[in-house]
Protein backbone atom coordinates (compact mmCIF):
# COMPACT_ATOMS: atom_id res chain seq x y z
CA UNK A 1 0.00 0.00 0.00
CA UNK A 2 2.58 2.31 1.05
CA UNK A 3 5.34 1.62 -1.44
CA UNK A 4 4.59 4.62 -4.46
CA UNK A 5 3.66 6.58 -1.69
CA UNK A 6 6.74 7.02 0.67
CA UNK A 7 9.42 9.48 -0.22
CA UNK A 8 12.92 8.55 -0.84
CA UNK A 9 15.04 6.84 2.17
CA UNK A 10 12.92 3.91 2.81
CA UNK A 11 9.82 3.54 4.86
CA UNK A 12 10.14 5.02 8.46
CA UNK A 13 9.15 3.53 11.29
CA UNK A 14 5.19 4.75 12.01
CA UNK A 15 4.63 4.34 8.21
CA UNK A 16 4.86 0.12 8.82
CA UNK A 17 1.28 -0.68 9.72
CA UNK A 18 1.29 -4.33 10.68
CA UNK A 19 -0.71 -6.63 8.67
CA UNK A 20 -2.68 -9.98 9.53
CA UNK A 21 -4.88 -12.10 8.52
CA UNK A 22 -8.30 -12.29 9.87
CA UNK A 23 -11.28 -14.21 9.50
CA UNK A 24 -14.64 -13.30 8.70
CA UNK A 25 -17.95 -14.94 8.61
CA UNK A 26 -20.65 -13.23 7.04
CA UNK A 27 -24.16 -13.87 7.41
CA UNK A 28 -25.32 -13.70 3.71
CA UNK A 29 -29.03 -13.46 2.60
CA UNK A 30 -29.99 -13.33 -1.44
CA UNK A 31 -33.72 -13.47 -1.24
CA UNK A 32 -33.51 -13.95 -5.13
CA UNK A 33 -31.36 -17.21 -4.45
CA UNK A 34 -31.80 -18.42 -0.50
CA UNK A 35 -34.28 -19.75 1.29
CA UNK A 36 -32.53 -19.38 4.53
CA UNK A 37 -29.48 -16.83 5.53
CA UNK A 38 -25.94 -18.56 4.99
CA UNK A 39 -22.88 -18.34 6.75
CA UNK A 40 -20.16 -17.39 4.43
CA UNK A 41 -15.52 -17.28 5.22
CA UNK A 42 -13.25 -14.81 4.15
CA UNK A 43 -9.80 -14.59 4.62
CA UNK A 44 -8.76 -11.44 4.52
CA UNK A 45 -5.30 -9.26 4.89
CA UNK A 46 -5.83 -6.03 7.00
CA UNK A 47 -3.87 -3.50 8.41
CA UNK A 48 -3.93 -2.64 12.27
CA UNK A 49 -5.57 0.59 11.37
CA UNK A 50 -8.70 -0.84 9.60
CA UNK A 51 -12.46 -1.37 11.04
CA UNK A 52 -14.94 -3.76 9.83
CA UNK A 53 -16.36 -1.56 7.78
CA UNK A 54 -12.92 -1.50 6.04
CA UNK A 55 -13.00 -5.31 5.82
CA UNK A 56 -16.41 -5.62 4.15
CA UNK A 57 -15.25 -2.48 1.64
CA UNK A 58 -12.15 -5.38 1.00
CA UNK A 59 -14.76 -8.24 0.38
CA UNK A 60 -17.06 -6.15 -1.57
CA UNK A 61 -14.43 -4.25 -4.05
CA UNK A 62 -12.04 -7.47 -4.11
CA UNK A 63 -13.41 -10.88 -3.31
CA UNK A 64 -17.23 -10.55 -3.75
CA UNK A 65 -19.35 -7.96 -5.58
CA UNK A 66 -22.48 -8.88 -4.73
CA UNK A 67 -22.17 -8.68 -0.48
CA UNK A 68 -24.51 -5.37 0.35
CA UNK A 69 -24.55 -3.36 3.13
CA UNK A 70 -25.33 0.38 3.88
CA UNK A 71 -22.72 2.89 4.67
CA UNK A 72 -22.74 6.70 4.18
CA UNK A 73 -20.43 8.89 6.02
CA UNK A 74 -18.41 5.86 7.14
CA UNK A 75 -17.36 7.75 10.10
CA UNK A 76 -19.82 6.93 12.84
CA UNK A 77 -22.30 9.86 12.08
CA UNK A 78 -24.58 8.96 9.96
CA UNK A 79 -25.89 5.74 11.56
CA UNK A 80 -26.08 3.63 8.14
CA UNK A 81 -23.74 0.49 9.00
CA UNK A 82 -24.92 -0.77 12.37
CA UNK A 83 -24.71 -4.42 12.45
CA UNK A 84 -24.25 -7.19 14.61
CA UNK A 85 -20.40 -7.80 14.87
CA UNK A 86 -19.50 -11.26 17.32
CA UNK A 87 -22.89 -10.82 18.56
CA UNK A 88 -23.09 -7.17 19.48
CA UNK A 89 -24.82 -4.17 17.47
CA UNK A 90 -21.71 -2.11 16.89
CA UNK A 91 -20.94 0.68 13.84
CA UNK A 92 -18.76 -0.82 11.29
CA UNK A 93 -16.87 2.03 10.94
CA UNK A 94 -16.38 2.60 14.58
CA UNK A 95 -15.14 -0.66 15.43
CA UNK A 96 -11.15 -1.51 15.25
CA UNK A 97 -10.56 -5.07 13.63
CA UNK A 98 -7.82 -5.12 16.34
CA UNK A 99 -10.33 -4.69 19.23
CA UNK A 100 -11.94 -7.73 18.26
CA UNK A 101 -10.54 -10.81 18.95
CA UNK A 102 -8.26 -11.87 15.71
CA UNK A 103 -7.47 -14.96 16.43
CA UNK A 104 -10.64 -15.96 16.16
CA UNK A 105 -13.33 -15.41 13.09
CA UNK A 106 -15.40 -12.07 13.17
CA UNK A 107 -19.46 -12.49 13.10
CA UNK A 108 -20.49 -10.24 11.17
CA UNK A 109 -24.70 -10.50 10.32
CA UNK A 110 -27.44 -7.54 9.67
CA UNK A 111 -29.71 -6.52 13.06
CA UNK A 112 -31.99 -8.55 14.34
CA UNK A 113 -35.55 -7.58 15.17
CA UNK A 114 -35.93 -6.23 11.82
CA UNK A 115 -36.67 -7.85 8.31
CA UNK A 116 -33.82 -9.29 6.12
CA UNK A 117 -33.78 -7.62 3.28
CA UNK A 118 -30.31 -8.86 1.74
CA UNK A 119 -26.63 -9.72 3.43
CA UNK A 120 -26.71 -6.72 6.07
CA UNK A 121 -29.51 -4.57 5.05
CA UNK A 122 -32.46 -4.66 7.04
CA UNK A 123 -35.75 -2.92 6.32
CA UNK A 124 -35.54 -0.21 8.53
CA UNK A 125 -39.48 1.03 8.08
CA UNK A 126 -40.52 -0.50 11.27
CA UNK A 127 -37.74 1.35 13.29
CA UNK A 128 -38.77 4.80 11.44
CA UNK A 129 -42.66 4.49 11.73
CA UNK A 130 -42.36 4.19 15.59
CA UNK A 131 -39.63 6.87 15.20
CA UNK A 132 -42.64 9.02 13.70
CA UNK A 133 -45.28 8.21 16.25
CA UNK A 134 -43.50 9.96 18.76
CA UNK A 135 -43.49 13.07 17.02
CA UNK A 136 -40.04 13.91 16.60
CA UNK A 137 -40.26 17.96 16.06
CA UNK A 138 -40.30 20.74 18.12
CA UNK A 139 -44.00 21.50 18.62
CA UNK A 140 -44.40 25.22 19.42
CA UNK A 141 -47.07 27.42 18.56
CA UNK A 142 -46.69 30.47 20.63
CA UNK A 143 -44.69 33.55 19.10
CA UNK A 144 -41.08 33.59 20.73
CA UNK A 145 -40.63 36.63 22.20
CA UNK A 146 -39.47 39.91 20.38
CA UNK A 147 -40.16 37.11 17.51
CA UNK A 148 -36.92 36.52 17.65
CA UNK A 149 -35.20 33.20 18.72
CA UNK A 150 -36.61 30.80 21.52
CA UNK A 151 -34.38 31.61 24.65
CA UNK A 152 -33.17 29.12 26.59
CA UNK A 153 -30.42 28.77 29.50
CA UNK A 154 -27.69 26.42 29.42
CA UNK A 155 -29.10 24.64 32.51
CA UNK A 156 -32.13 23.75 30.20
CA UNK A 157 -30.49 23.00 27.54
CA UNK A 158 -28.24 20.43 29.37
CA UNK A 159 -31.38 18.71 30.19
CA UNK A 160 -31.57 17.07 27.05
CA UNK A 161 -28.23 16.88 26.28
CA UNK A 162 -27.34 13.70 25.65
CA UNK A 163 -30.52 12.35 23.91
CA UNK A 164 -29.39 14.84 21.35
CA UNK A 165 -26.68 12.49 19.59
CA UNK A 166 -29.21 9.52 18.52
CA UNK A 167 -27.86 8.99 14.95
CA UNK A 168 -30.76 6.92 14.74
CA UNK A 169 -28.84 3.57 13.36
CA UNK A 170 -31.33 1.72 15.67
CA UNK A 171 -28.03 -0.39 17.50
CA UNK A 172 -30.32 -0.02 20.42
CA UNK A 173 -34.19 -0.94 19.35
CA UNK A 174 -32.99 -3.84 17.33
CA UNK A 175 -31.10 -5.07 20.87
CA UNK A 176 -34.32 -4.81 22.96
CA UNK A 177 -35.45 -8.19 24.15
CA UNK A 178 -38.56 -6.38 24.33
CA UNK A 179 -38.54 -5.29 20.51
CA UNK A 180 -37.79 -9.00 19.10
CA UNK A 181 -40.72 -10.68 20.89
CA UNK A 182 -43.47 -8.76 18.34
CA UNK A 183 -42.48 -5.60 17.01
CA UNK A 184 -45.23 -3.55 18.91
CA UNK A 185 -42.99 -2.30 21.53
CA UNK A 186 -41.75 1.62 20.36
CA UNK A 187 -38.49 0.84 20.87
CA UNK A 188 -35.23 2.45 23.14
CA UNK A 189 -34.53 4.78 20.22
CA UNK A 190 -38.46 5.81 19.71
CA UNK A 191 -38.30 6.92 23.07
CA UNK A 192 -34.86 8.52 23.29
CA UNK A 193 -36.17 11.28 21.05
CA UNK A 194 -39.18 11.52 22.46
CA UNK A 195 -36.99 12.49 26.06
CA UNK A 196 -35.30 15.19 23.30
CA UNK A 197 -38.33 16.88 22.85
CA UNK A 198 -40.01 16.57 26.41
CA UNK A 199 -37.47 18.24 28.23
CA UNK A 200 -36.70 20.71 25.77
CA UNK A 201 -38.25 23.86 27.83
CA UNK A 202 -39.07 25.37 24.10
CA UNK A 203 -41.45 22.63 23.22
CA UNK A 204 -45.01 22.72 24.05
CA UNK A 205 -46.32 19.34 23.03
CA UNK A 206 -44.48 17.09 25.64
CA UNK A 207 -48.32 16.29 26.93
CA UNK A 208 -49.31 15.24 23.68
CA UNK A 209 -45.88 12.33 23.17
CA UNK A 210 -45.92 11.14 27.19
CA UNK A 211 -49.50 10.61 26.31
CA UNK A 212 -48.09 8.56 23.09
CA UNK A 213 -45.77 6.81 25.20
CA UNK A 214 -48.10 6.01 28.38
CA UNK A 215 -50.00 3.52 25.73
CA UNK A 216 -49.85 -0.26 26.18
CA UNK A 217 -46.86 -0.78 24.16
CA UNK A 218 -45.34 2.85 25.49
CA UNK A 219 -42.60 3.18 28.11
CA UNK A 220 -44.19 0.31 30.23
CA UNK A 221 -42.70 -2.55 28.85
CA UNK A 222 -39.26 -1.74 29.03
CA UNK A 223 -37.63 -3.88 31.50
CA UNK A 224 -34.55 -1.95 32.15
CA UNK A 225 -32.28 -4.73 30.77
CA UNK A 226 -30.05 -2.29 29.52
CA UNK A 227 -29.45 -3.69 25.93
CA UNK A 228 -30.05 -0.55 24.72
CA UNK A 229 -26.94 1.54 26.40
CA UNK A 230 -24.88 -1.38 25.80
CA UNK A 231 -25.41 -1.14 22.57
CA UNK A 232 -25.37 2.59 21.51
CA UNK A 233 -22.36 3.76 19.59
CA UNK A 234 -22.87 7.34 20.32
CA UNK A 235 -22.73 6.04 24.29
CA UNK A 236 -26.31 8.14 25.30
CA UNK A 237 -27.48 6.61 28.57
CA UNK A 238 -30.35 4.82 27.01
CA UNK A 239 -32.32 3.38 29.69
CA UNK A 240 -31.77 6.09 32.02
CA UNK A 241 -33.62 8.60 29.36
CA UNK A 242 -36.23 5.54 29.27
CA UNK A 243 -36.47 6.07 32.95
CA UNK A 244 -36.62 9.42 32.95
CA UNK A 245 -39.84 9.53 30.52
CA UNK A 246 -41.19 6.95 33.13
CA UNK A 247 -41.07 9.33 35.42
CA UNK A 248 -41.73 12.13 33.65
CA UNK A 249 -45.32 10.39 32.87
CA UNK A 250 -46.11 9.56 36.71
CA UNK A 251 -45.49 12.91 38.08
CA UNK A 252 -47.79 14.00 34.58
CA UNK A 253 -44.92 16.59 33.58
CA UNK A 254 -41.57 17.30 32.02
CA UNK B 1 -37.59 34.81 11.82
CA UNK B 2 -39.12 31.81 13.36
CA UNK B 3 -41.48 29.57 11.97
CA UNK B 4 -44.19 28.60 14.25
CA UNK B 5 -45.76 25.19 13.96
CA UNK B 6 -49.46 24.66 13.79
CA UNK B 7 -51.29 21.54 15.56
CA UNK B 8 -49.18 18.69 14.11
CA UNK B 9 -50.69 17.04 11.02
CA UNK B 10 -51.69 13.24 12.35
CA UNK B 11 -52.93 14.44 15.43
CA UNK B 12 -53.03 11.14 18.05
CA UNK B 13 -56.56 10.20 19.68
CA UNK B 14 -55.51 10.38 23.60
CA UNK B 15 -55.60 7.29 25.25
CA UNK B 16 -59.30 6.98 26.53
CA UNK B 17 -59.80 7.26 30.21
CA UNK B 18 -59.73 4.35 32.63
CA UNK B 19 -56.77 3.09 34.89
CA UNK B 20 -53.89 2.93 33.30
CA UNK B 21 -53.24 -0.89 34.25
CA UNK B 22 -49.66 -1.22 32.27
CA UNK B 23 -48.67 1.85 34.37
CA UNK B 24 -49.82 0.42 37.37
CA UNK B 25 -48.45 -2.87 36.77
CA UNK B 26 -45.15 -1.29 36.10
CA UNK B 27 -45.58 0.59 39.69
CA UNK B 28 -46.41 -2.59 41.73
CA UNK B 29 -43.49 -4.08 40.39
CA UNK B 30 -41.30 -1.72 41.74
CA UNK B 31 -42.86 -0.90 44.90
CA UNK B 32 -43.46 -4.78 45.98
CA UNK B 33 -40.00 -5.42 44.27
CA UNK B 34 -38.63 -3.56 47.57
CA UNK B 35 -41.00 -4.58 49.98
CA UNK B 36 -39.77 -7.95 49.10
CA UNK B 37 -36.03 -7.81 49.41
CA UNK B 38 -36.93 -7.08 53.21
CA UNK B 39 -39.86 -9.50 53.40
CA UNK B 40 -37.93 -12.25 52.07
CA UNK B 41 -34.30 -11.16 53.50
CA UNK B 42 -35.86 -11.06 57.14
CA UNK B 43 -37.76 -14.46 56.45
CA UNK B 44 -34.18 -15.98 55.01
CA UNK B 45 -32.52 -14.26 58.04
CA UNK B 46 -35.34 -15.24 60.95
CA UNK B 47 -35.65 -19.16 59.64
CA UNK B 48 -31.80 -20.00 58.84
CA UNK B 49 -29.99 -17.81 60.58
CA UNK B 50 -30.89 -17.12 63.67
CA UNK B 51 -30.90 -19.22 66.97
CA UNK B 52 -30.04 -22.86 65.85
CA UNK B 53 -30.02 -22.03 61.79
CA UNK B 54 -31.92 -24.48 59.26
CA UNK B 55 -31.89 -27.52 62.04
CA UNK B 56 -34.26 -25.88 64.14
CA UNK B 57 -36.85 -25.49 61.33
CA UNK B 58 -39.49 -28.97 62.20
CA UNK B 59 -43.34 -28.39 62.69
CA UNK B 60 -43.06 -27.29 65.99
CA UNK B 61 -40.84 -23.76 64.95
CA UNK B 62 -43.53 -23.15 62.06
CA UNK B 63 -46.35 -23.93 64.10
CA UNK B 64 -44.81 -21.62 66.62
CA UNK B 65 -44.47 -18.68 63.93
CA UNK B 66 -47.77 -19.02 62.78
CA UNK B 67 -49.59 -18.24 66.03
CA UNK B 68 -48.24 -15.43 65.96
CA UNK B 69 -49.31 -11.96 64.50
CA UNK B 70 -46.73 -10.74 63.38
CA UNK B 71 -45.97 -13.68 61.79
CA UNK B 72 -48.88 -14.27 60.27
CA UNK B 73 -49.63 -10.80 58.70
CA UNK B 74 -45.82 -11.15 57.42
CA UNK B 75 -46.05 -14.57 55.78
CA UNK B 76 -49.68 -12.93 54.33
CA UNK B 77 -48.00 -9.66 52.74
CA UNK B 78 -45.16 -12.05 51.71
CA UNK B 79 -47.78 -14.52 49.86
CA UNK B 80 -50.07 -12.08 48.42
CA UNK B 81 -47.15 -9.62 47.22
CA UNK B 82 -44.98 -12.67 45.74
CA UNK B 83 -47.55 -14.05 44.40
CA UNK B 84 -48.82 -11.28 42.55
CA UNK B 85 -45.16 -9.92 41.50
CA UNK B 86 -45.05 -13.77 40.13
CA UNK B 87 -48.23 -13.66 38.29
CA UNK B 88 -47.60 -10.51 36.70
CA UNK B 89 -44.40 -10.88 35.47
CA UNK B 90 -46.06 -14.25 33.69
CA UNK B 91 -48.51 -12.32 32.47
CA UNK B 92 -45.63 -9.75 30.75
CA UNK B 93 -43.78 -12.94 29.40
CA UNK B 94 -46.85 -14.31 28.07
CA UNK B 95 -48.19 -11.42 26.16
CA UNK B 96 -44.57 -10.93 25.02
CA UNK B 97 -44.33 -14.41 23.75
CA UNK B 98 -47.99 -15.75 23.39
CA UNK B 99 -48.81 -13.73 20.00
CA UNK B 100 -52.37 -16.37 19.56
CA UNK B 101 -55.03 -14.73 21.20
CA UNK B 102 -56.58 -17.44 21.94
CA UNK B 103 -53.53 -19.22 23.27
CA UNK B 104 -52.52 -16.23 24.90
CA UNK B 105 -56.05 -15.86 26.83
CA UNK B 106 -55.96 -18.92 28.08
CA UNK B 107 -52.64 -18.98 29.44
CA UNK B 108 -53.55 -15.50 31.30
CA UNK B 109 -57.00 -17.43 32.37
CA UNK B 110 -54.75 -20.15 34.01
CA UNK B 111 -52.46 -17.80 35.49
CA UNK B 112 -54.64 -15.75 36.79
CA UNK B 113 -57.22 -18.76 38.64
CA UNK B 114 -53.45 -20.25 39.48
CA UNK B 115 -52.91 -16.81 41.40
CA UNK B 116 -56.41 -16.87 43.28
CA UNK B 117 -56.16 -20.51 43.81
CA UNK B 118 -53.07 -20.03 45.88
CA UNK B 119 -53.85 -16.40 47.33
CA UNK B 120 -57.34 -17.87 49.18
CA UNK B 121 -55.57 -21.66 50.03
CA UNK B 122 -52.13 -19.67 51.45
CA UNK B 123 -54.13 -16.95 53.18
CA UNK B 124 -56.35 -19.96 54.99
CA UNK B 125 -53.81 -21.64 55.82
CA UNK B 126 -51.58 -18.89 57.68
CA UNK B 127 -54.80 -17.88 59.50
CA UNK B 128 -56.47 -21.43 60.67
CA UNK B 129 -53.56 -23.59 60.94
CA UNK B 130 -53.76 -25.60 63.96
CA UNK B 131 -50.20 -25.36 66.08
CA UNK B 132 -51.45 -28.00 68.28
CA UNK B 133 -53.29 -30.69 66.46
CA UNK B 134 -55.07 -33.11 68.96
CA UNK B 135 -53.32 -36.62 69.42
CA UNK B 136 -49.92 -35.29 67.82
CA UNK B 137 -46.90 -36.46 70.21
CA UNK B 138 -45.70 -33.31 72.77
CA UNK B 139 -42.27 -33.46 71.63
CA UNK B 140 -43.35 -32.58 67.79
CA UNK B 141 -45.02 -29.73 69.26
CA UNK B 142 -44.64 -26.12 69.67
CA UNK B 143 -43.69 -25.75 73.73
CA UNK B 144 -47.12 -23.41 74.35
CA UNK B 145 -49.35 -26.48 73.41
CA UNK B 146 -48.54 -28.53 76.30
CA UNK B 147 -48.47 -25.42 78.85
CA UNK B 148 -52.05 -24.43 77.67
Amino acid sequence: MASDVLEKGGPRAHDVVPTFTVTLIVRRFDPEVDDEPRWVDYDLQMHGTDRVLDALHKIKWEIDGSLAFRRSCAHGVCGSDAMRINGRNRLACKTLLKDLDISKPIYIEALKGLPLEKDLIVDMEPFFDSFREVQPFLMASSKPKDGKERLQSSEERARFDDTTKCILCAACTSSCPVFWTDGQYFGPAAIVNAHRFIFDSRDEGSQVRMDILNDREGVWRCRTTFNCTDACPRGIQVTQAIAEVKQAIMRGKP
Amino acid sequence: MTVSIETPRAPRTVRRGGINWEKWGWIYMRVSGVALVVLIFGHLFVNLMIGHGVKALDFAFVGGKLSNPFWQWWDTLLLWLALIHGANGMRTITNDYARNNLVNLILKGAILAATIVLLILGTLVIFTFDPCPAGAAANLLPTFCSAG
